[in-house]
């Protein structure tokens, strides 16, 4: 199974990439969480294991032919499908929201695998799936059905922001297909009762609240206003260069709960100062313009179009993550792929991580 | 497989990809641009906020219901009271600072560094709690010394305040801090650290309803915590307030008659399943529980034999005895195995198999019919009934009534006691049930076992001729401006089926005990309203003799359920007296004492001018060892 060419043409660059917005994100967990004194192992500690983990799932998933993701794609889906209504039934709540699945000695969310497995049965579903000259709004249906229903079950839970990414990665993914333009609009048209009903009858209350807050973030300033408002301090008071390692003074005093997960990219802004952030936003912009370059590279359209999928994923969850530590998105939930603390997000990632370097590896294997 | 070789059947992709990578250029360039925004153009304004003021957090707390008794009687309210707080990232110097305030307060310093380093973890600016309740004078003394103690903070808060001390105690349930445990309970969700919350009784288990939503204000502070201005305010929601079906004055009345006897009593509104008295004694002072608990006063608590924390009528599983009888008795009735002339020979004792079954009165009680069966509680006759009917027939019956299971009066963790069936022993056991197991869950002993509530309400059941009502302890959930958000309408639970004839027929024996000679239960006897009852005297041990030198935890339990009027009955009472002994001399009494505050109360008694004494004429003489049965008494005692 293993070739001398796949060794060969290993993707260093992607890797190397990875790897720096890694080191990146632990040296930010060490200082984001220096006043902590939790008990037993410490945050970045903890950090190295899960990347150490991720490195681990990158070998795995690159020993296997991605064109064995085509076969099992549809399987995989059904069973999360599964998954995700047995997780609103039976499934554990926890912080009022029922994402976990308990299974004796270790618990799922299955929300998390749906990101890969949607952008495996999407690109699955298109690979046969000739069109000329765009999509048209017929050909948009049937995907529209395949990522409807576990989107509105994973925003049951409720859980927006993955139900969000869902949407936004498969969105890109039809526009790397190409959207025919009255196909666009009239979607455009359609998305605006859908956010109507999702907003009367699927968010929950605190859900509405984080919205509302951002709009207006003076409405709750003990609340998700709170974070906002204090986040942007953060930011702002890094000025150019920063305030120096372990010296950001908003974020050493701990005026946000989460600033190791969602929000440890205020700490880093404050810290590290404008060129700092230009330079994680280099690195990340590197990391997403390697993905697509990827999928050009590909020869296969099931390959292209999963590249451009992962390429999403990590595009969506960067973008969405810094514009509500900076204030221009609503608190949603999530984190910042490769750099927040946690082991869920890393190894999500690094699995589609895996993915583009099995892509980019056997691209001479046609 | 399929072929995946990629058709090129047009360029189009190519051309995609380079328009993806120019929109996610763009995009990247935006984020920078607020960037750009927020650390060059505003740096110096923010960087003025996080350095030279702060943004504070100042939590406001808020009140907790009322709660208040059927009439309006406020029970449980709140007043202010001062805590003292400090805020970490504004004190300096942390050894200065607990020595000092330790020395003003006078209280231990381990015990406020204690307080810190449970709050550790959480954002530097949120005050943490060290001391609740401080008097007037130590807040003066503080607000004094306020100099000398950067990060100091007094708060105003709400705190709990119990009316009548210890009165229906719990019922009512206290409040304390939230604990580590509970705060990782998602149910909890929105708790903080050093938020009170409802640990048992009513306040725990409508902490939802009673819980206001705290407020804050958001406040700028210069470097030195002075404040600058207030930049916004969530104003506090006091939180809604309940009224429950308890009457005060029976209550008083119920606990006063208890004395220093252990035991519970519940009485109840026989036609809508109301609480009106919720008694488990001794009681306990909540008040303690929510300040600082002086650690002999736990250590009595701890101590007493009679169990004070527990709450007896909630969670206490008593054999019911032979209150159990009613049940029994209706089985028999609507079984058709006897009839009211039907009459049983009672020599002392009943033989089965190699087993002899006593009762309770030695000497035998002769022929009995089921009136004097009831009236004197003979256990022969019910051991025969028993034998004929077998377990799964006689817990069917009490299955109608809806006992083995909790009744659900709207607190938590109340218990079901059990209804023993064949099938129930060899789930349990792993053995098949015998006849020899019969015979005393015929007379309430053996497998069975009672709430004090569920007692009540079979009584209740057996006196409204067979509707059961959900026991409940709320009448309405109402908002601080006494506008009524939810009424709790009487819920009929089961309808038993029984035919009236059935009940008639019980119920003049349970006259008969009250109001006859011989009777068990004459001590609840009142002249001017009816009372029907039945004494039980439940089993804690088994023992043969030395009944005077029983030491205390091993004596029997004493019993009594009665319903009154007896014509149109209105009210329902249980009493357990926890090692009380007889259920005649014991139990009777107080129940007597309840109906009588309550006709009292209607105006249809009059309240006595001096000691009252329901005495009663002596009819039967105290039994010398009943094993398993009831004893009247004849002294002229003097109640209350």
């Amino acid at each position: 199974m293993i070739d001398r060419r796949l060794i060969t043409n290993f993707d260093w660059t992607l890797l190397a990439l990875v790897l720096a917005a890694c080191a990146l994100g632990v040296v930010n967990i060490y200082s984001a969480s220096a006043s902590y004194a939790p008990a037993g192992t410490p945050f970045y500690i903890k950090q190295l294991y899960w990347i150490l983990v991720g490195l681990l799932l990158i070998v795995v998933v690159c020993s296997l032919d991605y064109h064995l993701f085509e076969d099992v794609a549809y399987w995989l889906y059904g069973i999360l499908c599964l998954l995700l209504v047995v997780v609103l039934v039976v499934g554990k709540t926890s912080m009022g929201a029922t994402r976990w699945l308990h299974l004796g000695f270790f618990s799922i969310q299955p929300s998390e695998p749906m990101k890969i497995v949607a952008i495996m049965t999407l690109a699955r579903f298109f690979t046969n799936y000739a069109t000329v000259g765009g999509l048209t709004l017929k050909d948009l249906l049937y995907p529209v059905l395949f990522l409807g229903a576990p989107a509105l079950l994973i925003m049951k839970q409720p859980d927006l922001g993955t139900a969000i990414l869902v949407i936004l990665i498969a969105g890109s993914m039809m526009a790397y297909l190409g959207i025919r333009l009255s196909a666009l609009v009239t979607c455009v048209l359609a998305a605006i009762p859908a956010v109507y009903i999702s907003w009367s009858y699927y968010l929950r209350d605190y859900q509405k609240n984080r919205i509302l807050d951002f709009l207006d973030p003076e409405r709750d300033p003990l609340g998700s206003g709170y974070h906002i408002i204090q986040s942007k301090i953060a930011v702002g008071s890094g000025g150019v260069l920063g305030k120096g390692f372990m010296r950001g003074t908003q974020s050493q005093l701990r005026f946000l709960p989460e600033q190791h997960t969602d929000f440890a990219f205020s700490v880093f802004a404050e810290e590290w100062g404008f060129i700092g952030c230009l330079l994680l936003l280099v690195l990340y912009l590197l990391i997403i313009l390697w993905g697509l370059h990827i999928a050009r590279r590909c020869n296969d359209r099931f390959g292209s179009l999963m590249a451009v999928g992962v390429t999403a994923m990590l595009f969506w969850h960067i973008v969405i993550n810094i514009g509500m530590v900076i204030g221009i998105f609503p608190v949603v939930g999530v984190p910042l792929p490769l750099f927040s603390y946690g082991g869920t997000s890393m190894i999500t990632s690094m699995i589609g991580i895996g993915i583009l370097l099995n892509i980019s590896m056997r691209r001479f294997m046609f | 497989m399929t072929d995946h070789r990629f058709v090129r059947e047009s360029q189009e992709p190519k051309k995609q990809i380079i328009l993806l990578s120019l929109f996610a250029a763009a995009v990247f360039f935006l984020l920078l641009t607020r960037l750009w925004y927020l650390q060059i153009v505003k740096a110096e304004n923010f960087q003025n906020l996080s350095e030279n003021n702060r943004l504070r957090l100042v939590p406001v707390a808020a009140s907790r219901g009322t709660i208040f008794d059927r009439n309006g009687k406020v029970l449980v309210s709140n007043r202010p009271s001062f805590s003292v707080a400090m805020i970490p990232q504004e004190v300096r110097d942390r050894e200065t600072f607990f020595s000092r305030l330790a020395q003003y307060l006078n209280i231990d310093r381990q015990e406020l560094v204690d307080k810190w380093e449970k709050g550790k973890g959480r954002a530097r600016y949120y005050p943490v709690v060290l001391a609740s309740d401080i008097t007037r004078d130590q807040m003066e003394l503080l607000e004094e010394k306020r100099l000398w103690l950067p990060g100091l903070e007094v708060e105003m808060k709400p705190i709990r305040e119990y009316e009548d001390g210890m009165l229906a105690s719990h019922l009512l349930g206290y409040i304390g801090e939230i604990s580590d445990d509970e705060l990782k309970n998602p149910a909890y969700n929105g708790y903080n650290l050093g938020d009170y919350v409802g640990k048992s009784g009513i306040e725990r288990s409508w902490e939802n309803i009673l819980r206001g939503k705290d407020g804050g204000r958001q406040i700028e502070v210069d470097a030195r915590g002075r404040v600058l201005r207030t930049i916004s305010e969530t104003p506090p929601v006091v939180g809604s307030s309940l009224v429950l079906t308890i009457d005060t004055d029976l209550q008083k009345r119920a606990e006063q008659s208890f004395g220093e006897q252990a035991g519970a009593a519940v009485a109840m509104d026989v036609n809508s399943g109301e609480i009106l008295a919720f008694v488990s004694n001794p009681g306990f002072d909540p008040a303690l529980f929510a300040g600082r608990m002086p650690p002999d006063k736990w250590k009595s608590y701890l101590e007493d034999k009679r169990h004070p924390l527990e709450n007896k009528a909630l969670k206490g599983q008593y054999p019911p005895g032979s209150t159990f009888k009613v049940i029994t008795a209706l089985a028999g009735l609507g079984e058709g195995l006897i009839d009211e002339r039907s009459t049983v020979v009672c020599t002392g004792s009943y033989t089965l198999g190699k087993n002899t079954f006593r009762c309770w009165d030695k000497k035998g009680h002769g022929a009995v019919n089921l009136k004097r069966a009831l009236k004197q509680s003979c256990d022969v006759y019910f051991y025969q009934l028993g034998e004929r009917l077998g377990i799964d027939r006689i817990a069917a019956y009490a299955r109608k009534f809806d006992l083995g299971a909790p009744m659900g009066v709207g607190l938590e963790n109340e218990k079901g006691g059990n209804i023993p069936t064949s099938e129930w022993k060899l789930k349990k056991y792993g053995r098949s049930w015998y006849q020899g197991d019969t015979l005393p869950a015929a007379i309430g002993q053996g497998y069975v076992l009672m709430t004090p509530i569920q007692l009540a309400s079979m009584i209740a059941t057996v006196a409204n001729d067979g509707t059961v009502y959900r026991p409940h302890l709320v009448k309405r959930i109402i908002d601080q401006d006494g506008k009524v958000l939810q009424e709790f309408k009487p819920e009929i639970i089961a309808r038993t089926g029984i035919s009236q004839r059935d009940f008639e027929l019980v119920k003049q024996g349970l006259f008969a005990v009250v109001n006859e000679p011989g009777g068990t239960g004459a001590m609840a006897r009142l002249y001017e309203v009816k009372v029907a009852g039945k004494t039980g005297t439940s089993q804690v041990v088994k023992m043969r003799d030395n009944r005077g030198s029983i030491p205390y935890q091993y004596r029997d339990h004493a019993l009594f359920v009665a319903f009154a009027p007896y014509d149109k009955p209105e009210i329902a009472v249980a009493v357990v007296i926890e090692h009380g002994e007889h259920g005649g001399a014991a139990a009777a009494p107080i129940a007597g004492n309840i109906l009588r505050a309550y006709f009292e109360g209607k105006g249809v008694l009059r309240k006595p001018v001096k000691a009252p004494a329901a005495t009663d004429d002596g009819e039967q003489s105290d039994s010398a060892a009943p094993q398993a049965g009831d004893a009247a008494t004849n002294n002229n005692q003097g109640q209350e």
